[in-house]
């Protein structure tokens, strides 16, 4: 009747299992009573969950990615904890079954449900502003494609309550994830939630792309563009070109284990290298796509707190789409030692070496830029020099991994780990923090704490070295990755120290969320008054904090780059001679109720419930039917509420 | 030249001469997204395509693309797909011109042409698993079903597409937001004849030699 | 829309209001293109009339002659100002294209040379 679902499924006899659930569905129970409580559900659907504004959106995406990282995190604490404790004749408290699935559930979550909605949410939110545009091209899809990556994220949670996760890596390799090896609904559960938020990114990446090139404001040609938006147009275009071939990988991984094809087994003809192949097509691509939005923020936050333009647009842009292209162009090191011949190796090291080039000329660059500014020490530039240091050491092992007789000898050992992590954490993480510090009295009309912020990053980044620069010399002394059980007890005191700087990162974390919460409670002390708390170049600072719901009652007149810069110098900045009445799409339940049934779908294909996932897919396809048939669909805001937002803006002290 | 007066020389513009007059119309901006998402589709075939090349030699001792290909049956099917492809551009002629009559009588013909492939495809696939040479038999046969099957889908659910824009067609006439989502479905509908030469060709013609 | 002079319109890809007059013509040759095109393929494929050893060069010449028929006559990407992004997304799509297949081709041809030295043989 329920597939393969029966009772067994939920982890009564496991220990670990069962206590990390009940902890999350008590916290998870615990929110939702007390908003139910506190009549809080009328306020969230209307304002929040059926919003097709992509402020709202980019926000939602950014508070799901925080708070994935949590439970990514408390993934990694307890790798870094077993990898201590288990040396020598010690056993830990991790049995392999459980390790595995750690391991494989942490990377996934914080490559596809921390990194990814927040790249896309900080996207959604930033860009339109930037251009100079009201929302983005199409707000409904935008609120699909969230709804759809939330219901990625709540499947793979599922599993922790109900079945088990994968125990095969984030990147799931076959034979071991095919039927064979891994009949269990682990794997499933990695499958239908990857495809499931995969459509939603690539949904996203196609409206984040058309916005940029048709939405933009008069006036703003290609040139004229903010960095950020270059950047988010290089990373959505990438979206766009990758997602689809792992939405074609997992497919035929889908096929395999529930038709019975032979794509990736063992015997009728399969190849698992085919796997490897199309999986890191997708997968190099995917860290660009990753990056390059946050050397747009460093870019933005550079220029800002130097007080200067950024210093040679031109080939800063150059460098982005060069990387755009070129990463589609390396992706077979990510597994030289598969057995390539020579001359296929050698032409991706090259291509690898080749692609440091374009990050280096933006190194350069952002050093320029601060060379002979005015530099203002607020959270977001520790973060940015934080970033130039962490990133350039990890691009620099990159390079070395690069070469393929030097990763013949480290490939797979925790010296990869260590670079990756280099990379993520000093790139995308930093970034992702200065992209909190910076923009968030944008979203929310006051600013954060500065010294909990300063804290934040100090504990990142010494617990961030302390964590893995010890895993750079374990690797060369032959440590690979994902052992649950250390037989060198020499190796201990760099794991304590690794294990050590988790922990201060953790105090970070501990740091960063009392700077959400303090800065919440005395906000009124930091409130952004003009919309302008950082004296911006671009035109996102032209509008309130928060921006009314349009954006901009009139649309700007763009006459340069850095067009807030040139409106503030030129005295542009000013009221607006008349507004017309602005129309705005009205709310739509549409995503919501696409995930819900996605989630089901997910759901009832991982325990075999086929009764159930028909259906379930047949009412996604009713929903976009019914929604398509809705003739009303945009609302007017008349132009009295735009004259009382507009005189609030240029008034705020006496709007208060 | 210092630093910074290279710092502060303004970027030159890379096309002086063009300007941007400001956000497209929302026709060019539906059918832009549309065309990039057919881009993206295509690049997802293209994945399939490359498993295809690679694994259609792995035929594990079962039957392969000369034993199993019937090209006479993809000349008709690649015949009726071409001819539904040139049917619905004239149902987007007709929709442009907001003639209700010819846009239904085309949408017809689009219709049962892509049905009747659609009914070829099937009894091929169905006379194949008869066989014995099913997706399961070998990683060449696994190939060639997700390949062709997932082109067979698209044009299924492109069929179900074009029901419900007939009947909008019916219910609210030629509105904007109407013909738009019709622009968008030509667009669909041409791009699945791509993939299908890319089909016959690489995959039948190639494979029957 | 807003905005002063503008110098040219960017043109969405399909067909637009202003091809009312001679759109069935442009159709009508692209069907003809296209047939003479998938004939041809089908002819190359089953006879000698083309050198054997260049088919299959020769199938995949007319299969990308058809598809620039279908995109020129069907699609109406066209080449002015006007369709820059479209041929821009076009050619970035089909570079990713190649490389996607081309690259899996030489790398997996490659890797089951040195791997999988059982491939040839009946499973």
């Amino acid at each position: 009747m329920l597939g393969r679902l029966t009772w067994s499924a939920i982890p009564l006899n496991e220990p670990i299992p069962l206590v990390a659930s009940a902890v999350v569905l008590t916290i998870i129970f615990g929110v939702l009573g007390i908003i139910t409580i506190k009549g809080w559900w009328p306020y969230l659907w209307k304002e929040w969950l059926t919003s097709v504004d992509h402020k709202r959106i980019g926000v939602m995406y950014v508070f799901l990615a925080l708070i994935m990282l949590l439970r990514g995190f408390s993934d990694a604490i307890m790798m870094r904890s077993q990898q201590a404790l288990a040396i020598g004749d010690a056993q830990g408290y991790l049995p392999p079954e459980h390790y595995n699935q750690i391991f494989s559930a942490h990377g996934t979550i914080m490559i596809f449900f921390v990194a990814m909605p927040f790249v896309v949410g900080l996207m959604n939110f930033v860009a339109p502003l930037q251009i100079g545009a009201r929302d983005v091209a199409f707000p409904v899809l935008n609120s699909v494609s969230f709804w759809l990556t939330a219901a990625g994220a709540l499947l793979i949670n599922l599993s922790l309550f109900i079945g088990n996760f994968a125990r095969t890596g984030w990147m799931g390799y076959p034979p071991l994830s095919g039927l064979a090896f891994s009949p269990d609904v682990g794997v499933d559960y990695y499958l239908w939630s990857l495809q499931i938020s995969g459509v939603g990114t690539i949904m996203a990446g196609i409206n984040i792309v058309t916005t940029i090139l048709k939405l933009r404001a008069p006036g703003m040609t290609y040139f004229r563009m903010p960095i950020f938006c270059w950047t988010a147009l290089a990373s959505s275009m990438l979206m766009i070109a990758a997602f689809p071939i792992l939405a074609a990988t997992f497919i035929i991984q889908i096929l395999d284990r529930y038709l019975g094809m032979h794509f990736f087994t063992n015997d009728g003809g399969g190849n698992a290298m085919l796997y490897v192949n199309l999986f890191w097509a997708w997968g190099h691509p995917e860290v660009y796509i990753l990056i390059l939005p946050m050397f747009g923020v460093f870019s933005e936050v550079i220029a800002t707190f130097s007080g200067k333009a950024l210093f040679d647009y031109r080939s800063m842009v150059l460098a982005a789409l060069a990387i755009c292209v070129l990463s589609f162009m390396v992706w077979l090191h990510h597994f030289f030692t598969m057995g390539a011949g020579a001359d296929v190796n050698a032409f991706f090291g090259i291509m690898s070496m080749i692609i440091a080039v374009p990050t280096g000329v933006k190194v350069f660059n952002w050093l320029f830029t601060l060379f002979h500014g005015k530099i203002v020490y607020e959270a977001p530039t520790m973060w940015a020099i934080g970033f130039m240091v962490t990133f350039v050491v990890g691009g620099m092992t990159g390079v070395l991994l690069a070469v393929p007789p030097i990763d013949f000898v480290v490939h797979n050992s925790v010296f990869l780990v260590a670079h990756f992590h280099n990379v993520i954490i000093g790139g995308v993480l930093f970034g992702a923090f200065a992209a909190l510090n910076y923009w968030f009295p944008k979203a929310f009309g006051f600013t954060l704490d500065r010294r909990l912020g300063q804290a934040t990053f100090w504990c990142w980044f010494i617990g961030f070295y302390l964590a893995f620069m010890p895993l750079y010399v374990l690797g060369l002394s032959g440590m690979t990755r994902r052992l649950q059980h250390i037989a060198h007890p020499e190796w201990r005191p760099l794991l304590l120290i690794a294990f050590l700087g988790v922990l201060v990162i953790f105090i970070g974390i501990l740091c960063q969320i009392a700077q959400i919460v303090v800065s919440i409670r005395t906000r009124e002390s930091r409130r952004d008054m003009n919309g302008d708390p950082w004296n911006g170049r671009t035109l996102e600072w032209a509008t309130t904090s928060p921006p009314p719901p349009y954006n901009f009652a009139v649309l700007p007149e763009v006459q340069s780059v850095d067009a807030f810069w040139e409106m503030k110098q030129t005295g542009r900045t000013g009221v607006a001679a008349a507004y017309g009445p602005i129309e705005v799409p009205r709310n739509s339940a549409t995503g919501f109720i696409t995930a819900f049934f996605a989630v089901v779908m997910g759901f009832a294909a991982i325990w075999h419930i086929w009764w159930l996932a028909l259906p379930a897919l047949l009412a996604i396809v009713a929903t976009a039917m019914i929604f398509g048939w809705r003739d009303d669909r945009e609302r007017e805001i008349p132009v009295a509420e735009i004259a009382r937002l507009e005189r609030a803006r240029l008034n705020p002290r006496s709007a208060a | 030249m210092t630093a910074d007066a290279i710092a502060e020389a303004p970027p030159t513009d890379f096309a002086p001469d063009i300007d941007w007059g400001g956000p497209a119309p929302t026709r060019t901006v539906a059918a832009y997204g549309f065309w990039i998402f057919l881009l993206s589709d295509i690049i997802m075939f293209s994945a399939l395509f490359a498993a295809y090349a690679v694994l259609s030699g792995d035929t594990a001792g079962g039957p392969t693309g000369r034993d199993l290909f019937d090209l006479r049956n993809v000349f008709i099917e690649t015949a009726c797909l071409l001819f539904s492809s040139y049917a619905c551009g004239l149902m987007a002629l007709s929709a442009e011109a907001h003639h209700r009559g010819r846009f239904v009588l085309f949408a017809a013909v689009t219709l049962v042409l892509g049905a009747a492939f659609l009914f070829i495809e099937g009894s091929e696939f169905a006379r194949n698993i008869n066989d014995g040479a099913g997706p399961s038999r070998s990683a060449f046969l696994s190939a060639f079903f997700a390949l062709v099957g997932m082109h067979g889908a698209h044009v299924g659910s492109g069929l179900v597409w074009l029901l419900y824009m007939v009947a909008q067609v019916v219910a609210k006439g030629f509105r904007p937001r109407v013909l738009r989502r019709l622009l968008c479905f030509s667009l669909f509908w041409h791009a699945l004849d791509i993939v299908w030469v890319g089909v016959f060709t690489l995959v039948y013609l190639m494979g029957a030699r | 829309m807003s905005g002063a002079d503008r110098e040219f319109e960017d043109r969405a890809p399909g067909v637009g209001p202003d091809q009312l007059r001679t759109g069935d013509r442009t159709y009508t040759a692209g069907l003809l293109l296209a047939l003479l095109a998938t004939m041809a393929s089908f002819v190359v494929a089953q006879t000698n009339l083309l050198w054997p050893p260049g088919i299959a060069v020769g199938l995949v010449v007319l299969a990308i002659a058809q598809i620039g028929v279908h995109l020129v006559f069907f699609l109406h990407i066209g080449s002015g100002p006007d369709n820059t992004n479209n041929v821009l997304a076009l050619a970035f799509g089909v570079l990713v294209v190649f490389l996607i297949i081309g690259g899996s081709i030489w790398i997996l041809s490659n890797l089951n040379a040195n791997m999988m030295p059982m491939a040839d043989m009946p499973g």
